[in-house]
């Protein structure tokens, strides 16, 4: 259920069939949760699909706000790029995606909005993901002469590269990375609903496992209480 | 006095001059030719430790003469690859980098992600924490506008009215002090309502300072809202058409400078704004003096929002009842062993948000301030990305600037309302 204190806006009925009418076969994906819709599209429609959304009478998403990038690794196609609309005359939002890999790029949508420029740029920085038709496909956010795409979800969160400013040459110097101590990832998911792996004496609680017969019971005293065995639980997705 | 400064400071660092132009000297063999006049541009570099900067921006305009004819804005100095350790923390420790975006309005970066939690759990807020929200908001948009009109109008040259408007912002520092414990990373907005209770001793002082301490504010402005030197250097400098703002991806006090009404805590309200009466101001043509003046109003009605705040509020709870997401009082704690367990689990793995992506936005001071929100159903945000404000509005900043003098640069900058550690993250 929606929390009554969030954003209200105006309501999204129509919206997912108005827009798949607008942009056509491109739609790949429509969905809605917690009140916000998102429309996945397909990579090389991309420019068509925001020039519906943005120019077709009764959808009318004049602004971009925001282009995010998502990286999902296990994923053939592992980015995504998440356009966040915004209807100034209609008060709603809307998100569009497409995927894509490290060596497709995207269409730019810089020419339907400049305000694309930096954020394609952003986008670029920090995944790696190309974008065809950008003017201006430099770095932003990293260091000149950084390396890497550090959003990436296999890049360290410590780096690899540190500069300090060395008294002996006068200058700041680039280093590779030494940790005192290791970047410590605790794992705090709970123990008895999270993890896959087992710890020792973790056999006990699902019966016997074959070869590891039980102790036998102690010759006076009440036979052992068979523990119900629990039921058998969907192992949950441990965190890469 | 100033335009002399800002060209004194920005150092030049790159001259571009090609061979023979300029009027060499006949030292190169090149004898001087009144026919061959072709100066080439200027590039130069303002920049990044420059007081006008607003903290670390390299620009590296080119200048035909005074004339600005592109400009590059360098940014990234202040990358602190925020979004990157979020993905690495539990919801609760990365709410404290949010504070850390936007410095200088610390509680309106942590609304839009309590909001983007709060809506993917579908988490009710008790309504006393909304009011308090509503006010501690209005009072970050005060001191966000204190700083930002005081260093407006020094950047153009006149010095007074910053030292006062300052007086007023360290006296929100003070109220931020008392509610949170500390004067600017606050850490006070919680998903599910707010850290603590405001006690009513500083409910009374802050509406003893709204009715005695804001007229400071009044009489800075006075100095500078009519003066001729302030609009000679605002009036009509980059001016930006209503299509052009939206086209470039502004808001907040931007896009209202524009004449288009667009306030989010109007038309997409949230928390208790829908039980307050205030009004949008809107500029007409989007100039430098246009932003300010908006910017002005907006801290007049914060003052009015704030009011209706103080004399609404009711009493009860600052938290949700729900243990697994709201960590229980410490008295309860010392009582109870069941609170003793959510506290201890609150606090190391945290609660479980489940999956699912979001976009919040909130009306920040400086525009709109959205958090696109993917969680994956466990403890730690899969991607969090920011949507800075300032972002947008800098890189229009080539846009607008082309064919103003220099020095317009520091007005022109400080109009945007620019902080760094927001749109470098």
């Amino acid at each position: 259920m929606l929390a009554s204190h969030v954003p209200q806006m105006a309501s999204d009925e129509g919206v997912i069939a108005a827009a798949k009418k607008a942009i056509g076969k491109a739609v790949l994906r429509a969905s809605e949760l917690v009140g916000e819709i998102t429309l996945t599209v397909k990579r090389e429609a991309i420019v068509d699909a925001l020039k519906a959304l943005r120019d077709t009478p009764g959808l009318e998403y004049q602004q971009l706000m925001e282009i995010a990038g998502v990286d999902y690794p296990e994923r053939p196609e592992r980015f995504e790029v998440v356009y966040q609309l915004l209807s100034l005359t209609k008060n709603r939002r809307l998100r569009v995606k497409v995927t894509t890999d490290e060596a497709t790029p995207v269409p730019s949508v810089t020419g339907l909005w400049p305000v694309a420029g930096w954020l394609e740029r952003e986008v670029f920085d920090m995944y790696g993901v190309g974008f065809s038709g950008n003017p201006d496909l430099r770095r932003i956010l990293t260091d000149y002469g950084f390396e890497g795409h550090p959003q990436r979800k296999d890049f360290p969160l410590t780096g690899y590269i540190e500069l300090r400013y060395s008294e002996a040459e006068k200058r700041v110097v680039y280093e590779p990375v030494e940790l005192p101590q290791d970047f410590r990832n605790f794992d705090f998911l709970m123990p008895w609903e999270g993890p896959e792996y087992r710890l020792p004496g973790d056999e006990k609680a699902v019966g016997e496992a074959p070869g590891a017969p039980s102790p036998a019971p102690a010759a006076s005293g009440p036979p052992p209480v068979k523990a119900k065995k629990p039921a058998p639980r969907k192992p949950r997705k441990k965190k890469s | 006095m100033s335009e002399t400064r800002t060209k004194e400071r920005t150092r030049k660092r790159k001259v571009e001059v090609s061979v023979g132009a300029g009027g060499t000297g006949p030292e190169l063999g090149h004898p001087r030719d009144p026919g061959d006049q072709k100066l080439s541009n200027y590039t130069i570099n303002f920049g990044p430790q420059h007081p006008a900067a607003h903290g670390v921006l390299r620009l590296i305009m080119e200048l035909d003469g005074e004339i600005i004819e592109r400009l590059d804005p360098h940014i990234g100095l202040l990358h602190r690859g925020t979004e990157k350790l979020i993905e690495y923390k539990t919801y609760a420790q990365a709410l404290p980098y949010f504070d850390r975006l936007d410095y200088v309005s610390p509680m309106c970066m942590e609304h839009s992600f309590v909001l983007a939690i709060e809506k993917l759990m579908g988490l009710e807020v008790p309504i006393r924490a909304q009011y308090i929200r509503v006010l501690m908001a209005e009072l970050t948009r005060i001191s966000n506008h204190m700083l930002q009109l005081g260093s407006h109008i020094m950047d153009v040259g006149a010095m007074t009215p910053n030292l006062w408007l300052f007086e007023v912002r360290e006296d929100t520092m003070q109220f931020y002090e008392r509610a949170s414990g500390a004067r600017m990373h606050a850490n006070y907005f919680r998903p599910g309502g707010v850290r603590y209770d405001l006690p009513e001793k500083l409910l009374a002082d802050m509406g003893d300072w709204l009715d005695h301490r804001l007229h400071l504010f009044e009489d800075a402005i006075s100095l500078v809202a009519d003066n001729r030197i302030f609009k000679q250097r605002n009036v009509d400098i980059a001016k930006m058409s209503k299509e052009d703002s939206i086209a470039w991806g502004f808001s907040g006090p931007m896009i209202r400078a524009a004449g288009i009404p667009w306030d989010l805590r109007k038309s997409q309200p949230y928390e208790v704004y829908d039980r307050m009466e205030f009004d949008v101001p809107v500029g007409t043509n989007n100039d430098c003096y246009d932003r300010f003046m908006v910017r002005v109003e907006e801290v007049r009605q914060s003052a009015r929002i704030m009011r209706q705040c103080l004399e609404q509020m009711p009493s009860g709870p600052v938290g949700t009842d729900d243990r697994k997401v709201f960590p229980p009082s410490r008295m309860e704690m010392k009582q109870s062993m069941e609170a003793m367990i959510h506290h201890f689990k609150l606090y190391t793995e945290g609660y479980h948000v489940p999956a699912g992506e979001v976009y919040v936005a909130t009306e920040s001071p400086k525009g709109e301030f959205g958090v696109y929100l993917v969680a994956d159903g466990t403890n730690r945000p899969y991607r969090c990305k920011i949507r800075p404000t300032g972002f947008s509005h800098l890189q229009a900043m080539d846009f607008m600037i082309r064919g103003h003098m220099l020095a317009d640069t520091t007005a022109v900058l400080s109009a945007l309302d620019i902080v760094f550690g927001e749109v470098d993250r």
